[in-house]
């Protein structure tokens, strides 16, 4: 009994001692330039939630939807699929040889997520009422997509939460919380690639209540379809990617499966991502040809469309089958980054530069500095929160204590 | 003769004719870029 009460105590102080440890507490420009964005960060989101959206932004009646939307929300939903696509693929399809990325990718997605619902909090104000679930309770809007997005994207953060919860309670020792929700697993795979589908569709669907302010080449009946796809090749590059940034700045932390999959784990991903942008590449095609958009693609808005499509969809396909068939990790890994620059494209000219697209220059939305900085700041909470716990939590290893057992 | 969009069902009929030609090669581009994303794997086995 004593031994287990000493043991208890051994595991309480290993906690607390991981939460104060710092493997990299040194002074660098890097950290100095970090600490900067946090605390102009956090003066600006007091100034937003004092005085109000027309204190740090230049939203108007005209353009309500802004950056913290169009890149926060959009892009943050699009590049954290690599969730509910990795998971899928190891738990769903049994690709058990992609097991070991389930993890980060999970993790990426848990605070993607948080940090889209958090970036919701700054654009709609009220956060009293959004805690509370003000809007499903009160004022449903059932017959609107935004109700939906909303209800899927608090319902899958609470599955990613939930999907997450064994990799803490790992850390703490919790056993029986941890075999608890290691057996809820399958069951949150599939009820996560639901509620995935039907947002990251919907997402896009928001703009088909507006065919004459999107302009014709991105308006079309399909940007449900056109959403999702990319959202696939969008969460597979961004587990590329963040295993990229991982390798770099965690490698110690790193087990020896996460090491041994990974260079497998990277050519399946690639292999995958060029399937999935050629099957976008056509879509978007479709599109245009549906709507007879082609004597657009000759006007500058045209040649910013073919920019986009050639640029950050077609070539990104080659380059991952190039990549792929000769195993060459380095340029998978650039093609993961110019698909990920692609998807934020995509989602900015849909929501920003081709939105209200026939207004003059001088009545179009430009974020303001602070809604950069807000944006960055978000981004760079979402990162230190990531860095936090990949170095404390088994996230790229397996716990001493449950080897084998996930 | 007469390309002239003059009603929904003549512009419907055009888009579609050309959606399903898109398609049509589509499908047959897919082929080919299986067999190059798939080669070398073949080749190995």
């Amino acid at each position: 009994m004593s031994e287990q009460k000493n043991k208890q105590a051994r595991g309480v102080t290993d906690v607390v001692l991981g939460l104060m440890r710092d493997d990299n507490a040194k002074f660098s420009p890097l950290a100095a330039f970090t600490g900067i964005i946090l605390l102009v960060g956090t003066v600006l989101t007091v100034l937003r939630f004092t005085q109000g959206l027309g204190a740090v932004t230049n939203l108007t009646n005209t353009h309500p939807w802004g950056m913290w939307i169009g890149f926060d929300l959009m892009c943050g939903v699009a590049l954290a699929a690599g969730g509910y696509t990795t998971s899928a693929a190891c738990y769903l399809f049994g690709m058990k040889k992609y097991h070991s990325a389930v993890r980060p990718a999970i993790l990426t997605a848990f605070l993607g997520y948080a940090m889209v619902v958090v970036s919701l909090l700054y654009d709609v104000g009220r956060p009293d009422r959004l805690v509370l679930a003000y809007p499903f309770i009160v004022q449903q809007g059932t017959t609107s997509l935004l109700f939906e997005v909303g209800l899927c994207v608090l319902l899958y953060l609470t599955v990613l939460f939930l999907e997450f919860t064994p990799i803490p309670l790992e850390w703490l020792g919790l056993r029986k919380a941890r075999n608890i929700a290691v057996k809820l697993t399958l069951t949150l795979t599939i009820f996560g690639v639901v509620l995935s589908t039907l947002h990251q569709s919907s997402l896009g669907a928001l703009f088909l209540i507006a065919p004459s302010k999107l302009h014709p080449l991105w308006y079309s009946p399909y940007l449900g379809v056109f959403f999702f796809v990319s959202s696939i090749a969008a969460g597979l590059s961004m587990v590329i990617f963040e295993s990229m940034l991982s390798h770099k700045k965690l490698r110690h932390r790193m087990g020896k499966a996460y090491l041994e999959e990974h260079p497998p784990l990277i050519l399946g991903y690639a292999k995958a991502a060029s399937l999935v942008l050629f099957g976008y590449f056509m879509v978007k095609v479709v599109g245009v040809s549906a709507g007879d958009n082609w004597y657009l693609l000759l006007t500058p808005y045209g040649i910013w469309f073919l920019v986009e499509l050639l640029g950050f969809v077609a070539l990104p396909c080659f380059l991952f089958a190039v990549g792929s068939r000769n195993k060459d990790p380095g340029l998978i890994k650039f093609t993961a980054v110019l698909t990920i620059i692609g998807i934020v494209l995509n989602r900015l000219n849909i929501s920003m530069i081709a939105f209200n697209w026939h207004l003059p220059l001088d009545e179009r939305y430009i974020p303001s500095w602070m809604e950069i900085t807000l944006s960055v700041y978000m981004v760079t909470c979402l990162i230190l929160a990531f860095r936090f716990i990949a170095t404390r939590m088994p996230v790229f290893d397996e716990h001493p204590d449950f080897k084998g057992q996930h | 003769m007469d390309n002239t969009i003059h009603t929904l069902q003549d512009f419907m009929l055009h888009t579609e004719s050309n959606t399903y030609i898109l398609m049509g090669i589509y499908l047959v581009c897919m082929i080919g870029f299986w067999i190059f994303l798939t080669q070398k794997d073949e080749d190995q086995d």
